[in-house]
Formats: structure tokens, sequence, C-alpha cells
């Protein structure tokens, strides 16, 4: 069994594409740079499949057990006699489902945007961008050692952050992108410092061999030696979790996932639905055996996900800019995947949180791309993100219209598309673990049905259509043929397709492929069980329903009677402002301002001072010399003092 | 002993030129001068001998080769990137010679086996520079730098020597290997004398807190002169440190290692919040060039062979990505004489060539992939992590954090804000254009090809 040969294209072939149309593309191929691009990628998902086909079907199992295979391993560099740095391809369920999703989601991005970015000055750039991100991500997701998910892990930050600032002459795009790049690499610190503490104890950055020696030899080391009382594997896991948290918005590191939005609308479905967002997951996911180990950070990881999916589900329902609901509906249903596998166990029955968080993962990276793609087609016909401009617009737009239904459908958890299995599965091993965490779940899931279809009727339904497109067509809407306000069948085909695997994807008898053991887990389907969750999520269609279907009073009367629940919501909780008050009055007045007024009136002030005192003759030459290298010699013998005084008599 | 020889042959050779009766054109002369600094690169890497000469004073290894060549290299890179500016200069043989003393000086301070060798080859590498600082001569800033340079230069020297003097008291030996054998940290004068020392490598590598002097020289000194008291100055200082500290005070290391740990959290912090609010990219690159060393001092606190070779990479690595940086600054400064950090608003539109280099080269500077820098500083960290304190880890981390805010601003302004005068195009001429491919090839490939960091390591085993 050789695998090798072709899985290394599925990542090379965007490396591959991003050198040709970043060197190239603006000067030689222009226009034609997308079909490249697609082109490129197509060949990726195809491999992609085959390998899924292949592992999952022909020769992943062994003895009824999926097995973890290193494709190719290349020891890149040795640092030192035991820590070596690869570069390697592991296939085991999740990294292969992760191929299909990714290539996959990225492929329709790729064909969505020939059609939404057309005519873009620098559409070449563009395609370029993407491909760098998708191999990035593709890199990340293959990754045999901790190193390596780091480099790419940073590399996918960066490719976000030049595509969130593709607009670069839009102020708060370019705003957004550096606050997603110093968010998440703020988060990312904490991510390399728990590679540290678990390459030190655990001996290895290979991630087979590290979760090996930490199970082994060195469990003992690890988690009794501590420091502030908690175990250094508590604080390594909790160190890689705060990374993930960071890529994953999830609370309090979300701050810059709807400033995000500022980027393209096929890249915020690619980046900030499919992709990037759940990496922060995937990681969890990797390490998994690691943090079973473990109880108190597993419970960190169950109530920073509820907390984020419950807190972003509140902000999604007042939000007025159709991106940053979806947004916020994002980093919710990412919350989910978080807690359930904060819930999940390792072996046996108790596995269900993992299979259920890696299936939502997969239902809902179909169902949200779709969701963006279409909120970007609305976007494409308004030129408008907010849901005011919009209403109405089911005629125009029907192939949307239904897709974006569906996937609404799907998010709601309504029986058969796809997320009322996943998140039916997550509920129950919400439920086997902790009644306190399923029931915040159950409610969370209802305002998702609620936020959704607000989101949905006030797109729509609600008035006779956007006032632009009526007036600019009022004669005789009827004449014109509507089709053509969705856009190029580029943009339509997408959507059908995406829509199409939302309807099925709820049918893969997930838990036997994809567990953490490896050994294929017996789904049972239980009717009683579902009806609650159900019966929230249709309680909260109708609701919107009833609020949003028809241009009513209702909206901004509820809004007025909820006050200052709806206002703090409606500000997000304030997070952003706490951050800034944080790091504007905190950190730049306390720290960077001081150290600004040290610089300039203590130590110049000390210097000038000191060249006065020197007298008149410091005067007569102070054409030449400022009279401030004494105050530095001053600085360089105190230092010395200072240093002598620390580590001969205190600190010895 | 052969690196020294023809470095030595090549001032002279300079100083025939000067002396000639023949007047010499500016171009050729610059370009014989590139030539030779080019043979002279090359010839490094061939007939490595390894010893030791006049009575263990100086010893040699292919080690110190290596670094050597790494110093030659830089010297080579800085010399092409000043092409512009000497073109204008009536004095350059002169900028030559006293360039090649320093890195001769550097040469021997880095064979050095014996704390007088070590002291002949500082002085030898500091003085010179103050009079490259001065090179400027029509500009009041840069008598300045000269003089600020050379008077804190004294200082430090002064202090040192008298560590020196007080070392030889307490052990009784000048020679390297002798004063290994006798050191321990019961011994308080030993102790003393050691602090006398790092202080006047804290000098020269400007570390907090002794690198008040740092940016006023930079500021007021040709670009061509920062670029190579930030790069090769330090460079040579760093790689003496790491050895000397590693083999002549392994007696003191629990004392050294506390000593390091404070001087390096104070660098980075200091460096890095002075950076944030420099408006001169000379100042800005002085103030994060500070915030460097800090990092490099992590990797030393390693004391492991993965710690000299995190560093010794790290300073490679540092070579190419400051040498770009200012590669393209003294450029901008030699055809426009702008130097601010808001004169590179929309340079993107009217040079985006230079502002890609400039955008990699800052991009490696803040450790960001796939550039050499990310590499760098990861292992460097990676090294310092061996002994297992993850304060100074985690306190670097949030370091690299703020450092890749206000490179970040840099490039913000390069490619995003708008100016109504952008610095017009810029027509590099050939040299400084090797200069820069050389650096950016630097930059990418040292970082993806694993072959640098395995070499390093090889040599040092």
């Amino acid at each position: 069994m050789n695998y090798s040969s072709y899985i290394a294209l599925i990542p090379l072939l965007p490396l591959a594409g991003f050198a040709l149309l970043g060197l190239f593309g603006r000067k030689y191929f222009k226009q034609s740079s997308g079909i490249i691009g697609t082109l490129l990628l197509l060949v990726s998902t195809g491999l992609a499949l085959y390998t899924a086909y292949q592992y999952f079907f022909v020769n992943g199992k062994v003895d009824g057990v999926y097995q973890s295979i290193t494709a190719i391993k290349y020891t890149w560099l040795s640092f030192s006699g035991n820590v070596s740095i690869d570069m390697g391809i592991i296939l085991d369920p999740i990294s292969v489902m992760m191929l299909v999703v990714v290539t996959f989601v990225s492929l329709m991005v790729h064909i969505f945007s020939l059609g939404y970015m057309k005519g873009e000055e620098r559409f070449a750039t563009y395609y370029a961008f993407l491909a760098l991100f998708t191999f990035s991500m593709l890199g990340l997701v293959v990754s045999t050692n901790l190193f390596q998910v780091y480099m790419f892990w940073e590399l996918v930050g960066v490719s976000s952050y030049l595509l969130i600032g593709f607009y670069y002459d839009r102020p708060s795009a370019v705003a957004a992108s550096k606050k997603a790049f110093v968010v998440t690499r703020f988060a990312d610190l904490g991510f390399l410092v728990g590679i540290l503490i678990l390459a030190y104890y655990g001996k290895s950055l290979d991630i087979k061999t590290l979760v090996e020696n930490i199970n082994s030899t060195e469990l003992a080391n690890i988690t009794t030696a501590s420091f502030f009382g908690i175990s250094a594997l508590t604080w390594g896991l909790t160190m890689v979790f705060i990374g993930g948290a960071g890529k994953s918005a999830m609370f309090p590191l979300h701050i810059w996932l709807p400033d995000a939005m500022e980027g393209p609308t096929p890249v915020s479905a690619l980046i900030h639905a499919a992709t990037m967002v759940v990496a922060g997951v995937y990681l969890v996911a990797r390490l998994f055996p690691l943090f079973t180990l473990t109880q108190s950070t597993l419970n960190i990881v169950t109530f920073v996900g509820l907390i984020s999916a419950f807190l972003a589900a509140i902000i999604a329902c007042t939000q007025t800019d159709i991106k940053r609901v979806l947004a916020y509906s994002t980093m919710s249903q990412i919350g989910y995947m978080m807690f359930a596998l904060g819930v999940s166990g390792y072996t046996g029955e108790a596995e269900l949180g993992y299979t259920a968080s890696m299936f939502h993962l997969f239902t809902h990276a179909f169902f949200k791309s779709l969701l963006f793609l279409g909120a970007g087609a609305v976007i494409h016909l308004v030129h408008s993100n907010e849901m005011k401009d919009m209403g109405g617009l089911r005629k125009y737009m029907p192939v949307t219209h239904i897709t974006f239904l569906i996937a609404c459908l799907a998010i709601a958890g309504i029986p058969p598309f796809a997320g009322f299995f996943s998140k039916e599965e997550i509920l129950l091993a919400a439920y086997h673990s902790n009644k306190i965490v399923y029931a915040f779940a159950l409610f969370t899931s209802g305002l998702t049905a609620f936020y959704m279809f607000r989101l949905y009727f006030s797109i729509f339904w609600k008035a006779k259509g956007p006032s632009m497109l009526v007036e600019a067509h009022s004669p005789s809407p009827l004449e014109r043929d509507w089709g053509e306000a969705e856009g190029p069948i580029s943009m339509k085909l997408p959507l059908i397709i995406l829509g199409a695997c939302t309807v099925i994807a709820g049918f893969i008898p997930f838990g036997k492929y994809v567990t953490s053991d490896g050994i294929p887990l017996e789904s049972h389907f239980d009717l009683v069980f579902s009806i609650a969750p159900v019966a929230f999520g249709i309680g909260g269609i109708l609701l919107a329903m009833w609020i949003y279907k028809k241009e009513s009073e209702r909206p901004s009367r509820i809004s007025t009677a909820l006050g200052g629940l709806y206002k703090t919501a409606y500000h997000k909780f304030y997070i952003d402002e706490i951050y800034m008050f944080i790091t504007k009055k905190i950190i730049f007045n306390l720290v960077g301002r001081p150290a600004a007024w040290i610089d300039r009136n203590i130590v110049d002030g000390a210097m000038n001072g000191i060249a006065w005192t020197t007298g008149k003759f410091s005067a007569m030459i102070k054409g030449i010399q400022s009279g401030r290298v004494q105050g530095y010699a001053l600085f360089f013998f105190g230092g010395i003092i200072v240093l002598a005084m620390i580590f001969l008599y205190l600190w010895k | 002993m052969k690196q020294e020889l023809l470095v030595t042959a090549i001032i002279f050779l300079l100083l025939f030129i000067k002396l000639s009766t023949k007047e010499w054109k500016v171009e050729t002369s610059l370009t014989v001068i590139n030539i030779l600094l080019f043979l002279n690169l090359v010839s490094g890497f061939f007939y490595i001998r390894t010893g030791t000469l006049f009575g263990d004073m100086f010893r040699t290894s292919e080690l110190l080769a290596f670094e050597k060549n790494i110093l030659n290299l830089g010297t080579f890179i800085i010399s092409l990137q000043s092409y512009s500016w000497l073109k204008q200069h009536k004095h350059v043989p002169e900028f030559f010679m006293l360039m090649l003393c320093t890195l001769l000086g550097m040469f021997f301070m880095l064979s050095s086996n014996n704390l007088l060798m070590f002291y002949l080859g500082l002085e030898l590498s500091s003085i010179p520079l103050a009079a490259m600082a001065n090179f400027d001569l029509e500009k009041r800033h840069s008598s300045e730098a000269a003089m600020k340079y050379i008077m804190s230069s004294a200082f430090s020297s002064g202090l040192l020597l008298f560590g020196i003097s007080m070392l030889y008291g307490a052990t009784g030996t000048l020679n390297f290997d002798e004063i290994a054998g006798q050191l321990t940290t019961q011994n308080s004068l030993q102790v003393f004398s050691f602090i006398l020392l790092l202080a006047g490598f804290g000098f020269k590598i400007s570390a907090v807190p002794f690198h008040l002097w740092t940016a006023d020289v930079y500021e007021g000194s040709p670009v061509a002169v920062t670029s190579y008291l930030s790069v090769i100055s330090k460079g040579s200082v760093l790689f003496v440190l790491v050895s000397v500290l590693y083999n002549v005070f392994r007696g003191l290391d629990a004392s050294w290692y506390k000593m390091l740990f404070l001087i390096s959290v104070l660098t980075m912090v200091i460096g890095n919040l002075f950076a944030l609010r420099q408006q001169n990219m000379k100042r800005f690159l002085a103030f994060s060039s500070i915030a460097q060393v800090g990092f490099i001092l992590i990797g030393i606190t390693g004391e492991s062979i993965e710690g000299s070779a995190s560093v010794i990479f790290f300073i490679m690595v540092y070579v190419f990505s400051n040498l770009a940086a200012f590669g393209v600054i003294s450029l901008v400064s030699a055809a426009t004489g702008r130097e601010g950090v808001d004169d590179y608003k929309g340079f993107y539109k009217t040079n985006p060539l230079l502002s890609w280099i400039l955008a990699i080269a800052l991009f490696s500077l803040a450790g960001v992939p796939p550039t050499a820098g990310f590499f760098g500083k990861f292992f460097l960290l990676l090294a310092g992590a061996g002994k297992g304190n993850y304060w100074l880890i985690t306190i670097a981390a949030l370091n690299m954090v703020v450092s890749l805010y206000y490179y970040l601003r840099v490039v913000k302004a390069i490619f995003m804000d708008d100016n109504e005068s952008p610095v017009e195009k810029i027509h590099a001429p050939l040299s400084p254009k090797i200069a820069m491919l050389v650096c950016t090839a630097g930059i990418i490939l040292t970082g993806l090809m694993s072959g640098a960091y395995n070499y390093i390591h090889s040599l040092l085993k």
C-alpha cells in the first residue's frame, strides 16, 4: 500500500497555484488565473476524495480499527538528539475528513469567486492568496509534528491576514485584518508555550511519539511537576487550547471574527465558516489523547465552548449586518463543537462527544459556507450588508432563496437536514455527561433557529423588495429575467452543490468512520430524545416568522421591551470596549506612555540636568556634544552596581 | 590565520591605492573593492585549518571559520548596499580601510583564547567604528554620533579592563582554559569581575541597561555604518559571548543564567516598548534590534549545544533580515534623504519591488513564517525552554506579539496608507540590487532549507 506518491499532491497543487499566480498572474494570466486556480484545486479535490475512499473503504481499517497511517515523513531538521522536526502527512479519520472538507469547500469558493470577483483589478492576486490559504490549511490538517502544526498554523494566519485585508484601500478592512492577525497571534503565544511545555516533557515534537511518551514513561513527570499547584500537563494543554480558542474565535478571544467580515464574502465562506476557524477544534481533536488525561482542561474546553455558543447566539439575534449575524452564528456553532469535545471520553460509549463534534464540523462546513455564499450573492445584488436594505428577495433570486432556506433549516436542526443529525449527537453526548450543559445547549439551539430565520425572513420576505431594485425596474418588473440577478452560473452552481450536500450529509453514519480510538461507534438513534431539540427549533422558527415575516412594528416593540438586555447584546456585551479599555487605557497609558515619558523626561531630563550641572564648560562645546554621554555612562555604571548588588547579595 | 591575513592584505592594498599618485575614479575603486571583498568571502570556505597559534593566544576551528564567513558576508553585503552613498564620497578607500580594520579586530576577538588577545580584538573593532560613524563629514549629527560612540565605548572598555584585571587577580592567569578551571560561584570577586565583563559585552550588543548610546548613534550615523553596527558588530560580539559563557565561565553558570534571564527580559521589554513609538526608521530599527538581542539571550540561557546552534543560526538569519531592511532604507535615504516612518506611506504604489523586500525583511524580523526569522525565533525558544523556565518563554512570546504589532505598522504604512507625495520611483544601481537579492534569498532559503542549521549543529559536536 503506497499512499505517498499522490497524497503529497493534495497540498502541493495549491502551493504550485500560489507560486504560479503570485509570480506571473498579474502579468500573463489576468482573468484566466481564476480558471487555473480552480482547475488545480479540482485535481486536489479529486485526489482528496480518492484518498478518503481508499482510506475509509479499502485499506484504512485493520482488524476493525481505523489506523493512523504516516503516509510521508521527512526529517526536515534534527534539532537535538531526540527532538527532530519532520514534515509529513498523517492519515487518520479526522485528517482524511478534513482533507475532503477543506478541498471541497475551497473548490466551491474558487468557483463562486469566478463570478463574484469578476472584473476585480487584483483578480490574480486574489486567487494566489486563496491558493496560499488552501495550501496552509491542508498542510495544517495533515501535520505529523507539532512544529509543522505551528508553522502552518501561523501561515494560515498570514494568508488570512492577506485575504481579509484584500480591499486594502478600505481603512476598515485594513484595521480588521490587523486586528485578526494580532489577536490570533496573541492566542498563538499560548499555543507556542504549550508546545514547548509538551515537547519538554514528552521529549519529542512528533505527535505520535509525544503521545506515547507522555502516556507511558513521562506521565508521572508531567503530572507531578506543578506550577502554582497545577500540573505541567494541564498547563501545557490549556496553553495549547488558548491557541485553538484564538483561531476558533472562542470567548473571550472572538473579537476579531465579526470585524474580519470586511474581507470579500467568499473569503468569509472559506476562512470563517469551514476551515480556519475550525482549526482550533481540530487541534483539540488532534491532541485528544492528551486532553483526556486531564479532566480540568476538558472542563475548560467545555465551558469556554458553551459560553461562546450561548453568548454568540444572543448577540446574533440583535445584529443587523447579515455577515455579522453569520459570523456570530459561526462562533456559536464552533462553541458546540468545542463543548462536545469537552464532554467526551476517549473510548467506548463515552467517545460519542468526539464523534459528534467532528460530525458537526463536517456538516457545518457545508451549510455555513452555503449561508455565506448565499449572503455573498445577496450582497452582490443589493450592494449592502444591512438587513434594512433587503427584503422580498425571494422573487428575484430563487436559487439563492431555496438553498439559503435549506441551510437555515439545517442549522436550526430540523430533520432531515444535515445539522439535525450532528447537533442531535452533540446534545445526546451533553445529556449523558452534564445536564446543565445540555440545558444551555438546548436553549441555544432554539436561539439558533430564531436568529437564522430572523435573517432568512428579513432577506427574502418582509417587504416587496429593496427599493433600488423595485424602483430601477418598476415599469415592468415581470419583463426582466430575474434569474440574471443572481449572477452567472459560476455563482449558482456552488450554491446548488452545497445545498445538495446539506441535504444528504446528515445521512452518513459518521460514528462508523470517525472516532477517537479508531474503533467504530454504533450510533443509536433515539426518536424520543430528538423531540425536545426539534421542538425548540420549530419554536424558534415560528417566533421569527411571527415577528419578521411581514413588515410590522413588532421587532422594534420587542427590542424596546427588552431594553437594557437588547442594548447590551446589540453592543456585543461591550467586550470590544473592554479590550479597548484594557489596551488603550491600561497598557498604553500605564505602560507605554510612562515609558515614553521616562524616555523624554527622566532620561533626557537627567542627561540635560547633568549636562547643565557640569557647568559652563559644557555650554562652550554644546555644539558638538549634547552632554548626555555622561548620563549614559552614569546609567551604565548604575547598571553594573545594581547587577552586582543583586547577584552578590540578594539572588545568589 | 588565513582569513586574518587576507583582510590585512586588502587593507594594505587599499592603503597603496590611496597613496598612489594615480587618481582612481570612485566607481572603479568601489567595483574593485567589492570584487576584493567577494574574493575574501569565497576564500573563507576553503582550506579551513584547526589549531592554536602564538602560544595558545589564538585558536581557530571550522566553527570559527564559519562565523567569520558570516561576518565576511555581512560586510560584503553592506559594501554593495552603500554603493549609492559612497559614490558621492571623496574618501572611499579610507572608509573601507576603517571597516576592514574593525573586521580584523572582530576576527581576532573571535579567535582569541586569552583575555588580552580578546581585549585587543575588541578595541581594534571599536575604535575605527567611531571614525566610520563620523563619515557623513558635513553632517553635525554624524559627528555627534561618533563623539558619543567613542566616549561611551571608552567608558565601557575601561570597566571591561578593570574586570579583566580583577579576574587576573582572582585566578592568576589570562588563558581561557586555565581560567575556566578555577571559577566558582562562591567567590564574590570572580562574580563581580564577571559582571564587569558582562557589562562590556552588554555595551557592544546594546543590552539593557547598557544600551543608551544605541539610538542616538544609530540615528546620527550614515545608514551603512548603522547597519554595520547593528548587524556585524553585534553579531561578532554575540558569537564570542556564547563561546565565552559556555566554555570559560561555565563554572559560574548558576550566576550568569540568572543575570541573562534578567537582562534578556529587560532588553526585550524595553526595546519593544520604545520601538512602538519611533517615527524615524533608523531609530525604529535600532530599538527593534535591541529587542532582538533580548531574544538571542534566551537562546544563550539554554546552555546546550542547541543553545549555541540556535544563536549562531539566528544571527545568520538576522544578518540577512536586518541588512535587507537597512538596504531598502539606505537606498531611500541616499535618493531622497527621507527616513521617517510616515515617508514610507504609499511606498508600494511607487516602488512595489522594494516594498516587498522590506516587507519580507520585517516579517522575518517579526518571526512570521515562512521566513527564516520564524524558524530562528522558534529554535531560540526551543533551546531556551530546555531549562524549563516558562516565565522567560511566556514573556518572550508576549514580546513577539508586541513586536508583530509595530512591524505591521510599518508594513501597513507601506502598502495601505495613502500619501500625497510618496517617495518617488528609485532606480537602484546594480550592486545594491545584488545585495537585495542575496538578502531576500537568504531570508527565504535559510528558513526553508534545513541544511544551515544542521551544518551549524554538526560543527558544534
